[in-house]
């Protein structure tokens, strides 16, 4: 048994050092809004905070992930009404909406550490995630305006 | 109409479908059981519109929503006809049952941009009709002729006595009145809610991780699997070792199934861990020695050699007719759908009935293989659909299905299984790879008074829909290949079915988005040999009345053609797509030998825009579609496997080399024709036909990052 600080509550979990947070997350915890895309950090759909740094869950072992604070798509507003939420609906971003929990998780830490990014910044740092329903240009829209909301 | 199905139907929507999407957002998973009871239901004529008590309304529709916005757009036809507020629908996706077919599929199906075109008569109908219910139950009430009454913001109001009734409080007598026939529609100039863009439904859900889809699925007792499937095509298994694969912590069985072998355990991980240890040998089938440079040669030879003439896309004599012959071999890959979600399913299997989860495009299909695989009719099949995290037609295919059927037969569980992305990558039903063949001939004042477009590529609806595959020709195929707005004095279009043994499917666009590529580029070619300008040279052979003429001049005029700042270039198509036309231009430039593209301006007519925001949004994904199709993406084949495995190898489009995109959308009150589709096959030209502006080489063969190596 171990137990993971998880949107600031506890969870004890009974797995191995190895497994990847991801699946501890969607299929033990039961928090299914931080999805599988890839396995191997190409796809950025596993994206989650941890200690506040966007990480991909799918290569991070819940053994690293012991004792920090880890935050998913679920937690990242208490109310639903994080600035970057906020955008994302007034600019329309989701198509099919698969990835946008790690679009979000990805732009929210991108947007703690830098108020107002330039478009070289947003790319830099949203370029990790894929999007293919190509919802792109209204993501880089969503966090600009987002960085206006903050 | 049968009032006590009617409220009993009613009441039953507390409990919600697979995906159903409130005007709060609020997105419920549950149990359908009780809409499937397989008895005919009188109810029928109208199976789409219930209204409750509380003058609020449930929209049920027949379409799978992967992004295209038919949560939002199709029950948006029922409140312009109901007069009810957008704000108190929600919408469900129906059940799996034949009362829903789609009058094009004939079944349950979603696909092909026509969603909002098959639907549009159907669902505005079902809205008009039960507002004329309403009308006369109230009128019923009040002893004056209907005729008096009017509707607004879910109420029937009688002006002359200044009586109002909400629909709620006549829902009942409403229900008890026969259903009645041809209902008139509304005046298009009377909408107030069809071309505005309301709030989509499901956008809450989706950015509040409350949308559910397909490997979201839980349900209580259920184990999770995965499946080895073989590493070249046709190959079947022989033996496998599974001792190491059951030491894994997690794992409970391992059994042969008919894709492979299923690994199933308490967690996706653990399955994956168990398959990663299994020692399968396999038996090579036929297509073991595939490769594709090989069956690009075939291809060539088909192309040049044979094939069957396409009726409705030829006219006149070819063979006749003089000029200077033009030739080029266009050579397009195949190409995998990785749509975001990864292929799964979730299925539970009793004794006597079957529950399907499925983010899928094909219910009816659904239906069909777990009925098949479950040994229980049909009706005992209940199909509950989820989102779709993405389809682009690769979710016409049922195969996580029959793997999620087959693995809960055996284990008397619910199982979901999960395809890894490398599974998804290697086992897709690929986009065809195609070689054309294109000549023309060239008159006095360069315009083609010949053209030929020879298609050689694998047939789709050979096994998808073999009744569809006519004497030898696929109308997908060659869908693009000799596009009907121009004007060619004599044209021939043929198309070869290159069978190769590697399973081929629907692709976004499919047909158009590779033969596109070739006749638009080729058009450009012959453009240039004629001297002229490439967006000249196109109006001259289109009809200036025409709705192409338009859209190209619309596009040309928006992206102010030919007017880019300096090492930049533009390239210029048009495409039809399902009644659809648009065209766009593409600003590019080169770096080193790369294409970069900078701006993208597409206008498009898809006749009366139901919900412009969406539109937009859909043209702006499938051009952003097309460019990763056409970028660097290719799946290859060699001794009979695929050699790409995820995203690492099988490079798709991102956020650093997406454009910045302008859409503009034709004023039109003709029948809507479908978005989803048609900002992709025109893209892949635009660019290339940009390319030669800069460097003055013909890109004839995808993706780019090979032409211009």
């Amino acid at each position: 048994m171990k137990t993971l600080t998880i949107n600031t509550k506890p969870h004890s979990v009974d797995v191995p050092d190895d497994m990847p947070l991801l699946w501890v997350i969607r299929d033990v915890v039961g928090l299914t809004g931080t999805k599988f895309g890839c396995g191997i950090a190409q796809c950025g759909a596993c994206t989650v905070h941890i200690d506040g740094v966007a990480t991909r869950s799918c290569i991070t072992t819940v053994g690293d992930a012991k004792g920090k604070k880890i935050t998913t798509i679920e937690g990242l507003s208490y109310d639903g009404e994080h600035p970057v939420q906020r955008a994302w609906v007034e600019h329309a971003v989701p198509q099919c909406g698969y990835c946008q929990s790690g679009q979000m998780m990805t732009a929210s830490a991108l947007l703690a550490k830098t108020k107002h990014p330039t478009d070289t910044e947003i790319d830099n740092a949203m370029t990790g995630n894929i999007c293919r329903c190509g919802t792109y240009p209204r993501i880089k829209v969503a966090i600009k305006r987002a960085a206006e909301l903050a | 109409m049968d009032r006590g199905r009617f409220l009993a139907t009613t009441a039953a929507f507390g409990a919600g479908l697979a995906l159903a999407v409130g005007a709060n957002g609020v997105v419920s998973l549950a149990s359908a059981a009780d809409l499937t009871d397989g008895a005919p239901d009188p109810f029928a004529t109208n199976a789409w519109v219930f209204v409750r008590p509380d003058s609020t309304a449930v929209v049920r529709i027949n379409k799978s929503e992967m992004g295209q916005g038919v949560v939002t757009g199709l029950p948006m036809l029922v409140a312009e006809e109901l007069d009810l507020p957008f704000a108190r629908i929600a919408v469900e996706v129906a059940p799996a049952q034949d009362r829903y077919a789609d009058p094009g599929f004939r079944d349950m199906t979603t696909g092909g941009s026509q969603s909002m075109a098959n639907m549009y008569p159907i669902l505005r109908g079902a809205g008009a009709t039960a507002r004329a219910m309403f009308v006369s139950a109230a009128a019923a009430q009040w002893n004056v002729p209907p005729s008096e009454c009017t509707t607004a913001a879910g109420s029937v109001v009688h002006a002359a006595s200044n009586r109002t009734i909400a629909y709620g409080a006549v829902a009942i007598a409403a229900a008890a009145l026969p259903v009645p026939k041809d209902v008139p529609l509304k005046d298009p100039a009377k909408f107030t809610l069809i071309g505005t863009s309301p709030k989509r439904t499901d956008i809450d859900a989706k950015v509040h991780a409350k949308a559910r889809y397909g490997l979201d699925v839980v349900v209580p007792g259920m184990v999770y699997a995965t499946v080895l499937r073989p590493p070249t095509f046709g190959a079947t298994l022989a033996h496998v070792d599974s001792a190491a694969a059951l030491k894994v912590h997690g794992v409970k069985k391992v059994f042969p199934v008919a894709a492979g072998v299923a690994v199933v355990a308490t967690n996706t991980w653990a399955a994956m861990q168990g398959r990663e240890k299994l020692k399968a040998t396999w038996t090579p089938g036929p297509a073991a020695h595939l490769d594709s440079h090989a069956l690009f040669a075939e291809g060539e030879k088909l192309a040049k050699t044979s094939g069957v003439v396409v009726p409705t896309m030829s006219k006149g004599d070819v063979d006749a007719a003089t000029g200077t012959v033009h030739e080029a071999v266009y050579r397009g890959p195949y190409l995998a759908h990785a749509a975001m979600e990864p292929m799964n399913a979730t299925a539970h299997v009793r004794a006597d009935r079957v529950e399907v989860w499925a983010s899928t495009q094909v219910q009816s299909r659904v239906r069909d293989i777990a009925a098949k695989i479950a040994g229980v009719p049909a009706a005992s099949v209940t199909v509950h659909t989820t989102f779709l995290g993405g389809g682009f037609g690769g979710r016409l295919e049922v195969d996580p299905i029959a793997d999620a059927v087959e693995i809960s037969k055996t284990m008397k569980l619910p199982v979901k299984v999960t395809w890894r992305r490398e599974d998804d990558i290697k086992h897709d039903y690929f986009r065809a790879m195609s070689v054309n063949v294109v000549r023309a001939k060239l008159d006095a004042n360069g315009k083609p008074a010949a053209w030929e477009h020879r298609v050689a590529s694998a047939s789709v609806f050979k096994r998808w829909l073999p009744v569809a595959f006519n004497k030898g020709v696929d109308t997908v195929s060659v869908d693009g290949a000799t596009p009907a707005g121009y004007t060619f004095a004599a044209k021939r279009t043929v198309f070869a079915d290159h069978e190769t043994g590697v399973p081929v499917g629907f692709m976004r666009a499919p047909g158009a988005n590779w033969n596109t590529f070739v006749t638009e580029s080729f058009l450009d070619e012959l453009a240039h040999a004629a001297k002229s300008d490439p967006l000249a040279y196109r109006l001259a052979l289109l009809d200036p009345a025409s709705r192409e003429y338009a859209v190209l001049q619309l596009a040309a005029q928006k992206a102010n053609y030919g007017k880019h700042p300096a090492g930049r270039a533009h390239g210029i198509a048009l495409c039809e797509w399902g009644g659809s036309l648009g065209a766009l231009v593409a600003e590019c430039s080169m770096k080193g030998k790369q294409v970069v593209v900078h701006r993208v301006v597409m206008a498009a007519d898809i006749g009366t825009v139901v919900h412009p925001d969406i539109a937009r949004a859909q043209l702006e994904g499938a051009i952003n579609y097309g460019i990763a199709m056409a970028m660097d993406a290719k799946i290859t084949i060699k001794n009979g496997a695929v050699e790409q495995n995820n995203f690492d190898d099988y490079t798709v489009l991102r956020m650093v080399d997406a454009p910045k995109i302008e859409t503009h959308l034709v004023a039109s009150t003709v029948k809507p024709t479908g978005v989803g589709e048609l900002g992709t096959p025109p893209i892949a030209p635009a660019i290339a036909n940009a390319v030669f502006s800069l460097t003055g080489k013909r890109v004839r063969t995808l993706p780019f990052a090979d032409a211009l190596a």
